[in-house]
């Protein structure tokens, strides 16, 4: 939930409506919870849960295979898959671009703990386009302080810079 | 499938929910350093460690969420955290 | 200004400039970041009110009570079953005549046991004599707490108010809100004005016993105030527009409505699904509004008649189900257009956090134009 309020905060940072929602849904093997946003130009009133992404940030793999994480995707989607495994190909449909990132690694060197939030919200701003840095980097500012804030801020740039590369 | 009257449920269905996959670190026993003290088993707060039959103790990686407290109570440090490949 | 934050943030956030000087709950899901939010607020001295921390929902609402009848602005805020524990004291509250705001974060009640949203939970204390307010989104759940309170507190009024808004879809959601400033709420709701209290040197006694020859003429009188409260809730509503911008003076709010065939009526967040509906199959066509009821109790009746006038269908969304007949908001729209011709359908929706889309809102109006309803809408039937 934190890592899709800090993507509607830094869209709405950077000039669009933007909500973003938790589904608790139930206990089930390894998912424990998903977590929705949309941004627009205009003030968003829909609140039903989201049934065709253009994205989808995927934070524990090991949920594909027991989830259909990529249902409703369609050509010209993007996907951020936390994956130590550059060679990741499954179950994705026709056309959705997939970007790998070892989030948890760069979250564990730059946080010391394994959340990885703040490190895939660079990757999807990187891969998407949708975001920039500044606001991203305004948004992590705004949820964190101190040096807690430069160590989020450092996580998600590598990220970005990383994707950026790929992208 | 029909629905019992009253959202009533037969025992067992906790068992049926494997909490392992939300893990990012397991622990790794080694029996060879094990005192068989029980301390990893009697702190683990989802009661997944069990003995074995040669009395040292090993982990049910289906339901071990790696919280690591084995690890920190294990006064022979015979226990240590290791990630796992995702 | 818009600042983007989460709804349960916003209501504590509103709820502070309200300067209540009591607050008094007990934590439950999905109202807990309120109070979490406010208890933080009194401790870092942000509000001028004692924080007083309860066993229970019963016990929270009773603090209140004795609060409010000492002269205090107060405030709570729960949801489901702490609300169906405070049951006994919502009664009494009212009947003292006590002008308390508490949130609703909406959400079932059980069993079986479900923490997700529907509208049950408040809906089951329709006839307790609080006033019953409907958001749509976070922005309105803010600025309904600044009217409950000017309602409230009006002398011709002094009834307590839930301000009711949907568990997780509002309570959980991050989106843009534009706060009053404290001045600005100062500007518009006035310091708390007690009508009469507790005091020490003029001593009262609340809520005494009634005989037969009396129970019934305090019970008329609460009823007579809570009718007085439309006109009240208009006023202040548009008093409200006047400072703000954003009019609140209607009971109810039309959607398209103009030429329309077939109407929509609902409550609460799920409105906000319906207008994209509506947008949609109005494109297509299709001579499609929406009535969204602001205020449960009082029960706007004559407004929904008149709103309604025109249409040949209504098709009455209900997040809850008075079990045996229906839903509760179906009921009370087939009674307000009794002999006007228009076929009114129910239908029961999005029980225990069901998830309603756009295409289901286009799937009940298809219904609705073959003249089928009163039922379960979604239901899987699989399981049954």
């Amino acid at each position: 939930m934190t890592a899709a309020e800090l993507i509607a905060y830094a869209a709405f940072e950077g000039g669009v409506f933007s909500q973003a929602f938790p589904a608790f849904g139930v206990e089930r093997r390894g998912a424990p919870v998903q977590a929705f946003v949309r941004f627009s130009d205009e003030k968003v009133r829909l609140r039903s849960q989201i049934y065709e992404p253009d994205y989808i940030i995927v934070q524990d793999p090991t949920l594909i295979g027991d989830v259909d994480v990529f249902k409703g995707m369609k050509a010209g989607g993007i996907a951020i898959v936390n994956t130590e495994k550059s060679d990741f190909d499954s179950g994705v449909p026709e056309g959705v671009k997939v970007y790998t990132i070892d989030a948890t690694t760069i979250a564990l060197e730059e946080l010391g703990v394994p959340i990885t939030n703040t490190t895939l919200m660079g990757a999807f701003a990187a891969a998407t386009g949708e975001i920039g840095l500044e606001p991203l980097e305004h948004a992590l500012r705004s949820r964190f302080s101190g040096s807690m804030a430069d160590k989020n801020v450092k996580a998600a740039e590598r990220a970005y810079n990383l994707i950026g590369g790929a992208a | 499938m029909a629905l019992r009257v009253g959202c009533a449920a037969a025992p067992g269905k906790a068992r049926e929910n494997k909490t392992g996959a939300w893990r990012v670190f397991k622990p790794v026993f080694d029996p060879e350093i094990c005192t068989k003290c029980g301390m990893c088993a009697l702190v683990c707060p989802e009661g997944c460690i069990r003995e074995t039959e040669e009395g040292t103790f090993e982990p049910d990686l289906d339901y071990c969420k790696g919280c690591g407290l084995c690890v920190e109570v294990c006064p022979k440090k015979a226990i240590r955290m290791e990630k796992e490949e995702k | 200004m818009l600042e983007f934050m989460e709804g349960s943030h916003a209501v504590a956030e509103i709820v502070k400039r309200c300067r209540p000087q009591v607050i008094s709950a007990y934590p439950i899901t999905p109202q807990t970041h309120i109070v979490e939010d406010l208890a933080q607020m009194v401790a870092n001295c942000e509000i001028d009110a004692e924080y007083i921390t309860v066993e229970s929902e019963f016990s929270a609402l009773s603090a209140c009570l004795g609060a409010s009848a000492a002269g205090s602005r107060v405030y709570s805020a729960t949801t489901s079953q702490g609300l169906a524990l405070m049951f006994e004291v919502c009664f009494n509250v009212a009947g003292m005549r006590q002008p308390i705001v508490m949130t609703i974060a909406n959400r079932s009640l059980g069993a079986p046991l479900s923490i997700w949203n529907d509208q049950q939970d408040s809906i089951s204390l329709r006839d307790s004599g609080w006033l019953q307010f409907y958001a749509e989104d976070n922005q309105e759940t803010a600025d309904l707490h600044m009217i409950a309170y000017k309602v409230c507190e009006d002398h011709d009024i002094l009834l307590p108010a839930f301000v009711c808004f949907d568990g997780f879809i509002l309570t959980h959601t991050f989106e843009p809100v534009s706060l009053p400033t404290q001045e600005e709420v100062d500007a518009y709701l006035p310091a708390f004005n007690p009508y009469q209290r507790l005091d020490a040197e003029n001593p009262l006694s609340f809520g005494m016993y009634a005989t037969p020859d009396y129970y019934m003429e305090f019970r008329y009188e609460v009823d007579r105030a809570m009718q007085r409260a439309k006109q009240a809730f208009v006023k202040a509503g548009r008093e409200f527009g006047e400072q703000f911008g954003r009019d609140y003076s209607g009971l109810v709010e039309g959607y398209r409505l103009e030429d329309a065939d077939t109407a929509l009526v609902a409550m609460g967040s799920i409105c906000g699904t319906v207008k994209d509906a509506v947008d949609e199959m109005r494109e297509n066509g299709r001579k499609v509004g929406l009535l969204k009821i602001r205020t449960y109790r009082p029960f706007p009746a004559q407004e929904i008649a008149d709103a309604l006038k025109g249409v040949s269908k209504v098709a009455v969304l209900d997040k809850n189900i008075s079990l045996g007949n229906g839903g509760a908001v179906g009921i009370e729209v087939k009674t307000a257009l009794y002999g006007s011709g228009i076929s009114v359908y129910d239908y029961i929706i999005a029980l225990g956090g069901r998830d309603v889309r756009k295409r289901d809102i286009a799937a009940i109006v298809d219904l609705a134009e073959k003249g089928k309803g009163d039922m379960f809408y979604g239901l899987r039937t699989e399981v049954l």
